[in-house]
């Protein structure tokens, strides 16, 4: 299946208003010696139908979410109802075969949408500003770090464990080239025990923690400011509906994973980095960012602003080498947390902890399964089981579930259990019940 | 060419564009208190309070407000902004450096299936096997376009490829001891914003290259920046100019000389599939955009993907873990000296998966011409362009070129942000303006193999009907776009970012 649209005639005519005679002389500045003989060791292109029968192939190899293999894990990726509106409007395609804004004269539907997103997300988090988007979580809280390093000057980074642990590494992988001191914060029975003295940039804590704890926020706020280090806050968008939010805890940055609202499961991409801060920050502020303005006729425009801060005029004196973000996801993200609007995500967030409650309790009631920690959780939860967590995980995939998330060794190993809204009663009773069977 | 006359397909869209004149109403306008979409299932599941689920310290004292609309205000909303919006499937987009081709519709439908998206990144590998199948074979045929021995998918974006490769570059280095003394990365002039940042956030500093006379790198220039503490040099190639560097191989050799490696910043990949290798050319580092040249759509802005590809001798230092084969089945498997992940999970898996479903469709027959006909339809434009626009670097080019309105902005006060404005008018995407920052007035042309002879003449007509034009009429423009001209500068001088900051 070919996407080239040119006949052979067109193609030699247009060689013809070249004074050409052959497409290779195209090419004539590629030194014949290294041209690639023989051509790609790719295979000849596929019919449509045949390109859908190989990923068939693919799907068929995978055991997806579903009936079949009912979802109790998180982690970082959480398994949402996602309402057709989704679907339907973020995927059309303005949205999705258009580019960066760089023309907003025709631009304005995606650098609207960006506008109410980046509303949406200071609303949840009770930040000021935030950008358009980053890449995930993990790369919202480096560029979250980075901006607090730069806005102190100390490159001494806290970094609590309860920080996701992948997004950790990626933290670590960066701090390579940034320089940065990471300093690893342990837990104390599920949650965060900072030092009290010291002199770090960033203080990094997650609420909900990794293992599901709700975690002090107000407290990390006053030791960051007794301390001099702006405060960088993981928050999750879902929980966002019930807890008071970073911002009003003292968060100087918070970040988070925008996937519950909007992006599949998918392996774990494309999802989408929230990013926002206070206002005094705005000048660090990584990535894209929309404001409004009018045009030459005084009516309301949209823009793409402050773009001295980004890579392309500052170049080697960026504080961020971001380009592009996730303004797809974004858009996603915007039509599904308005469709649940306010008293929807208030109710989703409620559900969510329902059934974590009524799940962890009946999780708790089999014999040998402990709380990892006695701390309140909210949507997910971690227990400690009488035989390792990924072996309780691989048979209780042959039992139709996907138990949840097996806890590495900083943690002292356990499992890891989210429940969403989608989870019924019968699913969660049937899913202890097939617990107490595999862990016996 | 005398193209048959008959519209112009895919190109000259004014006369029915975009719509809506008069603002869109944000959301939070639409809002009318207690109006409700949401709807949930039914789960049985106790119906406790919020009081009762979560201690009262942790609970907001109201809820977080959102937007108050009915799931037909949503849509409305949504639909009408989409109206606002031009998009490669309305029209040409000529959008230089960024290759806004068609994306072919199967893409969207192949990785549209409950097997793929409804996978959890966590799940045991028991459980994934058909996602590590695909990644691996997509990763195999990257590395065969690419001539490299292994690749990792994680990274999302070509700039984040663009970090992964320098951190790549320190490990090496720093394997050899050498991570103190290789301070340097050489950077063309020429290059995108994202290089030298990322140069800066990968710990090494920048040191520019100049180009020469003809847009390439400069030789005896780069022979005098070469010394061994230099880490390596990031070429896009061909440039940004859309030039081939034909001293590649000299290039090569002066910088493994001095043992600094090459990076291959793939922005420009899509000009030669199947024509010359990365690899052949001695590069050691190789990012793609799989967005711009393997057609994964470009999402108003993202998501895209750029996975980075190395040779045998980095491949110990990529990001982990990566799906390898070991006997019947995939396993994760970390590299021996990873410099470990630069993602959440694994990257955007979807858009990885579209990308091998483009490949697929394609075939290895098919990506030669893509880049033909890229080529072709570059050569062709900038053919017809030339005498009207100022074409700086003035021989063949690959798949775009780079025109300039310096003699118009001279003769008639016509800039090329007047073009580019012009052109939105006539139904067209803009050109790259201002970039690269070699060229004054610079207007970056890159037509892509997916438009039609028939668009490309519609597309050199409008352009040399507005060279003809008035700078001070063409100050007005565009008329026909939902908003006119916009005050880039109020938004920055009163920046209103929310909703809320009004």
């Amino acid at each position: 299946m070919h996407f080239v649209p040119h006949t052979d005639a067109e193609i030699t005519a247009m060689l013809a208003d070249l004074g050409l005679s052959s497409v290779d002389e195209l090419f004539a500045a590629v030194p014949a010696a290294l041209r690639l003989a023989g051509g790609l060791d790719i295979e000849p292109g596929l019919a449509e139908a045949d390109v859908a029968g190989r990923f068939d192939d693919y799907a068929a190899r995978n055991r997806p979410v579903g009936r079949d293999l009912v979802c109790f894990a998180g982690a970082g990726a959480y398994d949402h109802d996602i309402p057709s509106v989704v679907g339907r409007l973020a995927f059309r395609s303005e949205f999705v075969t258009s580019y960066t804004p760089y023309q907003p004269e025709v631009a304005q539907g995606v650098l609207q949408a960006l506008f109410e997103y980046q509303t949406l997300v200071t609303r949840l988090y009770g930040t000021d500003v935030a950008n358009a988007s980053l890449y995930d979580g993990a790369s919202a809280l480096v560029e979250g770090v980075n901006l607090a390093v730069a806005a102190t000057g100390r490159q001494e980074v806290w970094l609590s464990r309860g920080v996701h642990p992948q997004w950790r590494a990626v933290v670590a992988t960066m701090a390579v080239g940034t320089g940065h001191r990471l300093v690893d914060i342990g837990l104390d029975d599920g949650l965060t025990a900072f030092p009290t003295g010291g002199s770090p940039g960033a203080v990094v804590v997650q609420n909900p923690n990794y293992l599901g704890c709700l975690e002090d926020v107000g407290a990390a706020g006053e030791l960051a400011r007794r301390l001099g280090a702006l405060l960088v806050v993981v928050a999750d968008p879902v929980s966002a509906g019930l807890l008071a939010s970073p911002g009003s805890l003292g968060a100087d940055v918070v970040v988070g994973e925008g996937q519950p609202f909007g992006a599949p499961l998918s392996l774990g991409g494309p999802y989408l980095g929230l990013f926002s801060c206070r206002k005094e920050h705005v000048r660090r502020l990584p990535g894209r960012l929309v404001g409004e303005t009018v045009d030459t006729e005084g009516r309301r425009a949209y823009v793409t602003t402050l773009r001295t801060r980004e890579q392309d005029i500052r170049r080697e004196k960026a504080s961020s080498n971001v380009c592009t973000n996730q303004t797809l996801m974004a858009v996603c993200f915007l039509v599904h947390l308005g469709w649940l609007g306010t008293t929807g995500l208030r109710e989703l967030a409620l559900r969510c902890a329902r059934g974590t409650r009524y799940c962890r309790e009946a999780l708790l009631a089999v014999d040998g399964v402990e709380p990892v920690a006695a701390a309140p959780t909210l949507r997910e939860f971690a227990v400690r089981t009488p035989i390792a967590a990924e072996v309780v995980v691989d048979r209780m995939a042959e039992e139709g579930f996907l138990a949840g998330v097996a806890l590495g060794g900083e943690y002292g190993g356990g499992l890891l259990v989210a429940v969403t809204e989608k989870r019924a009663r019968a699913e969660i009773d049937a899913y202890a019940a097939a617990f107490e069977k595999v862990v016996r | 060419m005398q193209p048959e006359r008959r519209g112009a397909p895919g190109g000259r869209a004014t006369s029915a564009p975009l719509m809506g004149r008069e603002a869109e109403p944000t959301l939070f306008e639409l809002s009318s208190p207690g109006r409700v979409a949401a709807n949930f299932r039914s789960t049985g599941v106790p119906e406790w309070t919020a009081e009762e689920l979560v201690p009262a310290s942790h609970l907001r004292a109201e809820p977080a407000p959102v937007a108050e609309v009915s799931e037909r205000d949503l849509v409305a909303h949504m639909t009408r902004l989409s109206s606002r919006q031009f998009s490669v499937d309305l029209g040409a987009y000529p959008l230089g450096s960024c290759t806004m081709k068609y994306n072919p519709k199967l893409c969207d439908d192949a990785v549209a299936r409950a097997g793929l998206a409804n996978v959890h990144p966590a799940a045991p590998p028991s459980l994934t096997q058909g996602w590590m199948a695909l990644l691996a074979d997509l990763e195999t045929a990257l590395c065969r376009i690419t001539g490299m021995a292994a690749a990792t998918l994680q990274p999302p974006a070509g700039a984040a490829g663009e970090l992964t490769g320098l951190l790549l570059m320190r490990a090496f280095h720093g394997a050899a001891g050498e991570d103190a003394k290789r301070r340097r990365v050489l950077i063309p002039d020429s290059a995108h914003g994202t290089n030298p940042a990322s140069v800066t956030l990968g710990g090494y500093e920048v040191t520019q290259v100049p180009s020469d006379d003809r847009g390439c790198v400069d030789l005896d220039a780069l022979a005098a920046r070469l010394d061994d503490d230099v880490a390596g040099i990031m070429l896009t190639n061909p440039n940004t100019l859309g030039l081939f560097e034909e001293d590649i191989v000299a290039i090569a050799g002066a910088v493994h000389d001095v043992g600094g490696l090459l990076y291959y910043d793939g922005a420009n990949l899509n000009a030669i599939l199947g024509v010359v290798r990365p690899g052949d050319m001695g590069f050691d580092i190789v990012h793609m955009n799989l967005h711009k040249t393997f057609a994964v759509p470009h999402g108003g802005g993202g998501p895209g993907a750029g996975p980075v590809a190395v040779t045998e001798r980095l491949a110990p230092y990529l990001p982990g873990p990566r799906p390898v084969r070991t006997g019947e089945a995939y396993e994760w498997v970390e590299p021996e000296r990873s410099i470990g992940r630069v993602h959440s999970w694994h990257g955007n898996a979807l858009a990885l998966a579209r990308a091998w479903s483009y490949i697929l469709a394609n075939g290895g027959d098919g990506l030669r011409q893509v880049s033909d006909a890229a080529v072709l339809n570059a050569n062709w434009l900038r053919n017809r362009l030339h005498g009207t626009y100022d074409i700086p670097y003035d021989r063949p080019c690959m798949h775009e070129f780079v025109a300039s309105a310096t003699n118009l902005k001279r003769a008639r006060g016509l800039r090329a942000l007047d073009v580019a404005k012009r052109l939105l008018e006539e139904g067209f995407h803009a050109p790259t303006v201002y970039f690269p920052l070699v060229v004054d007035e610079a207007l970056m042309i890159e037509p892509t193999e997916t438009e039609s002879p028939q668009t490309l003449e519609a597309l050199a007509d409008a352009l040399l009907r507005i060279a003809e034009g008035d700078g001070e009429d063409a100050h007005h423009a565009p008329r026909t776009s939902p908003v006119g001209r916009v005050d880039e500068a109020r938004a920055a001088r009163q920046l209103i970012p929310t909703w809320d900051a009004r």
